[in-house]
């Protein structure tokens, strides 16, 4: 590899001084501070602030309407517009998942239900927050289209029990996504 | 060759030894004459993907996944003699059409291709015709991830279906017997589970109706298959049509861990797959052993195992102190049993084995009866009809293994005549493993309860264990290392596939630990692992000579001769003689 020569910026006296520099900062940061408290600042209403400048106020306000779709939050399970539970316990994210977060316990479907054709979902679906590191695999290998990284982010609890999402939790964060799969309509 | 008439060709000299030559993918290899092609590209070691072809059944060559393309020497005209060239081999004329390998036999100077582009194209061909009708169920298929149709269709399937029509609509989710579920929509028409029934089951339940894509496989009108051997055809089904429903949606097969072991409900010794995950057996499925059970096992064998996470499972040892067993550790468990035993003559002390243990198991015992000062020590007979199929008269798994371990022909000979020392109150004191006395071993409550002394060495908390001074919980079959021999005189092995629950443990350390505890000796004079304890049997019983447990085979080794015969393999072999079935 060929070797490069840097030639070190040759520094002016004032540059030597670091005065003026400093000066330049505190400048801005008095402009910021001023448009502030005259409730200029630029942005403030996007970022859902406070009214003091561009700091939002965390927990108080949260700019959850602005997360994008395509945000990771914790992952959740999804029903479909006729209420049916997608997951048919396929296992297959809890295969994929890489640090093991997920349990399923498959369980048939019984004959009585409306939807006894698809004969399998999960009797009980696990994932441990404390180990989920949001990567989304799990999400990518579905292949019902059940489970997605929703937009909640913070996901708090006292223990480690706490921080295990069950399967109706799961429900509970997931709600219903809408016209994906449609391999279980009566056209097959 | 300008010496073709001292030298010999390969043709002769394969003839010499009942071979043929048969180039396969370029390469020429020898194989016995009347080998069907499939065969010799399998002893090649080139894969041909098939689906209806198994070697204990008839080939009806139906479902044409097996195509390869063959070739043989041209016939020469009637004056022209055969041209051999350098390496005495004839010129291979390639047919234009593929033949299936499944039903065809190999011939002299025979070409088969596995590979190149026909037959590529007949496989993609015969796979877009399987799948036109097939449903997207691998989400919710218990053969997802054994399944031959998954397999094949990564490796000769397209992407996509160009089938734009409606699917055939088949039944799904039929119940045809008490362990079986039938889903039609996945049926590939192999045909394999009809002609097991009809072949070696000997039961003919299963058939086909309907013509074309509506072909169904069902069962006859009015019938069911409760044939006791029927969930073999769910190994069979090359997909997801017959699924069990034991194993229903329990677990997906990737998860699993597969263990070979060998089935330990009666003598014969089925060999077995014990399938795992984490420390739960989900199935168990027959392992293929052309001496003992092809490639079968009887549902009621393969549904009746221990498994760690039974509800009745001992998982410490116990105590029983003013009529309530109390938790203890093994170093107050074994020395209260040594203590105890020692309170009584030999002469007041009974010891009850089990055909169930293991050789080494039964070694052990014969050491402690030895340590006791007791002369026998008795086995629980278990004889019941057998099934002149694989279930042998013999429910024990290891009576050979004690006749052999014990030196003694008639190991449970001596069993009536401590029922009656128990009963005369002569015996006072015994020590019993394996075996629940209530049942077939013939004793009663009564019996049980006049006793001074009572341990139990077991894996559940049964009768015996209820009644016991002192409970020692063991290992299940699934859960140890160890070695039986089956009615045939066949040495096997049963390899641990799980861990015993909590604090149970192997069965052979139990005994051990007590017989040191009664002789006093330090530990380092008895052996410290299954394979030393198989040598200590290997030097002292004649018939396990150089027999080590780490090198025997999975499947096993006979070691002696008792003259009896496994009714279902007899009948295989005879089909495989009349050219029945490949075997
Ligand atoms: S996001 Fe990743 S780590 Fe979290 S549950 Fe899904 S696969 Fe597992
Ligand atoms: S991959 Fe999808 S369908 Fe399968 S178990 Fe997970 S969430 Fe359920
Ligand atoms: S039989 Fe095989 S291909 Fe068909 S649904 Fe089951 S796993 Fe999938
Ligand atoms: S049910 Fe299975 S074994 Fe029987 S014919 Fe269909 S695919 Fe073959
Ligand atoms: S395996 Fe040869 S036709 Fe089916």
């Amino acid at each position: 590899m060929a070797i490069i020569k840097i030639k070190r910026p040759k520094l002016t006296l004032a540059d030597k001084l670091y005065l003026p520099a400093v000066i330049k900062g505190l400048f801005i940061t008095f402009k910021h501070a001023i448009r502030a408290i005259r409730g200029k600042t630029h942005g403030a209403e996007q970022f859902n602030s406070s009214g003091l400048g561009v700091t939002m106020q965390y927990p108080e306000t949260k700019w959850d309407d602005q997360l994008p779709d395509y945000y990771r939050g914790v992952p959740a399970l999804v029903t479909d517009e006729q209420e049916r539970e997608r997951c048919v316990s396929c296992q297959l994210c809890e295969f994929i998942c890489p640090p093991k977060a997920i349990t399923i316990i498959p369980g048939e479907i019984e004959s009585d239900d409306p939807w006894a054709k698809v004969e399998k979902r999960p009797k009980e679906f696990e994932i441990d927050m404390t180990r989920c590191i949001y990567c989304g695999m799990c999400e990518e290998v579905c292949p019902e289209q059940a489970i997605y990284l929703r937009d909640d982010y913070a996901m708090t609890g006292l223990s480690r029990a706490e921080m295990v999402n069950d399967k109706k939790r799961l429900y509970e964060i997931g709600g219903v996504r809408t016209g994906l799969v449609n391999k279980w309509n009566e056209i097959k | 060759m300008s010496d073709t008439e001292t030298t010999q060709l390969p043709k002769d000299i394969a003839a010499e030894k009942g071979l043929v030559n048969v180039q396969i993918d370029g390469h020429w290899i020898q194989v016995p004459r009347g080998t069907r092609m499939i065969e010799a590209c399998k002893i090649a070691e080139k894969e041909v993907p098939h689906y209806c072809y198994h070697p204990k059944l008839s080939s009806p060559g139906n479902c044409r996944m097996c195509l390869v393309q063959m070739g043989m020497p041209p016939r020469p005209a009637p004056d022209q003699a055969p041209v051999y060239d350098e390496d005495g081999y004839q010129e291979i004329g390639w047919m234009p059409r593929p033949v299936i390998a499944c039903a065809n036999t190999v011939g002299e100077n025979m070409g088969i291709r596995t590979q190149g582009e026909l037959v590529e194209k007949c496989r993609e061909g015969v796979m877009e015709f399987l799948l036109i009708n097939h449903p997207l169920d691998c989400p919710i298929c218990d053969q997802a991830g054994e399944c031959r149709l998954q397999e094949f269709s990564v490796e000769h399937g397209k992407g996509e279906s160009r089938f734009k029509e409606d699917k055939i609509k088949k039944p799904k989710n039929v119940k045809i017997g008490p362990r079986i579920r039938l889903d039609d929509e996945r049926c590939i028409m192999c045909s394999r589970c009809i002609r097991f029934m009809d072949e070696v089951a000997d039961e003919p339940v299963l058939g086909f109706t309907e013509r074309g894509t509506h072909t169904t496989v069902g069962v006859f009108p009015g019938r069911e298959l409760t044939n006791n051997y029927g969930l073999n055809t769910v190994d069979l089904c090359p997909v997801g049509a017959l699924t069990s429903n034991d194993f229903r949606f329990q677990m997906r097969t990737w998860f699993l861990k597969e263990t070979d072991s060998i089935d330990t409900n009666c003598g014969t010794g089925a060999n077995t797959t014990i399938w795992t995950r984490g420390n739960k057996i989900f199935r168990v499925t027959p392992r293929q052993n052309d001496d003992v059970n092809s490639c079968w096992m009887p549902d009621s064998h393969r549904l009746n195992y221990v498994c760690p996470t039974d509800d009745d499972r001992l998982t410490a040892p116990l105590i029983k102190v003013d009529g309530v067993h109390e938790e203890t550790c093994w170093e107050n468990a074994i020395e209260a049993a040594a203590d105890a035993l020692k309170q009584f003559t030999p002469s007041e002390i009974a010891i009850i084995a089990s055909g169930r243990q293991t050789n080494e198991e039964l070694f052990m015992m014969r050491t402690l009866a030895a340590e006791l000062g007791i002369e026998s020590l008795a086995i629980v007979a278990r004889e019941e009809a057998s099934d002149d199929m694989l279930i042998s008269a013999d429910r024990n798994p290891n009576t050979t293994g004690a006749q052999l371990t014990l030196q003694d022909k008639d190991v449970a000979a001596t069993l009536a005549t401590f029922r009656e020392g128990v009963y005369q109150g002569e015996i006072k004191a015994l020590f019993v493993a394996s075996e629940n006395l209530l049942e077939e071993a013939g004793f009663t409550k009564e019996d049980l309860n006049a006793l001074e002394l009572l341990i139990a060495l077991h894996t559940s908390a049964n009768a015996t264990a209820h009644a016991s001074d002192i409970v020692l919980p063991g290992a299940s079959s699934a859960e140890k290392f160890g070695s039986m021999v089956n009615v045939a005189g066949r040495l096997q092995k049963l390899n641990a596939a799980c861990l015993p629950p909590a604090d149970a443990r192997s069965d052979w350390e139990i005994i051990r630990d007590l017989v040191l505890a009664l002789s006093g000796d330090s530990a380092e004079q008895a052996p410290q692992s299954i394979e030393a304890l198989f040598q200590i049997i290997a030097t002292s019983i004649p018939e396990f000579e150089g027999k080590s447990l780490a090198t025997l085979s999975n499947l096993g080794e006979t070691i002696t001769d008792t003259g009896v015969t496994i009714p279902l393999v007899e009948r295989e072999n005879q089909r495989k003689a009349h050219g029945e079935i490949v075997g």
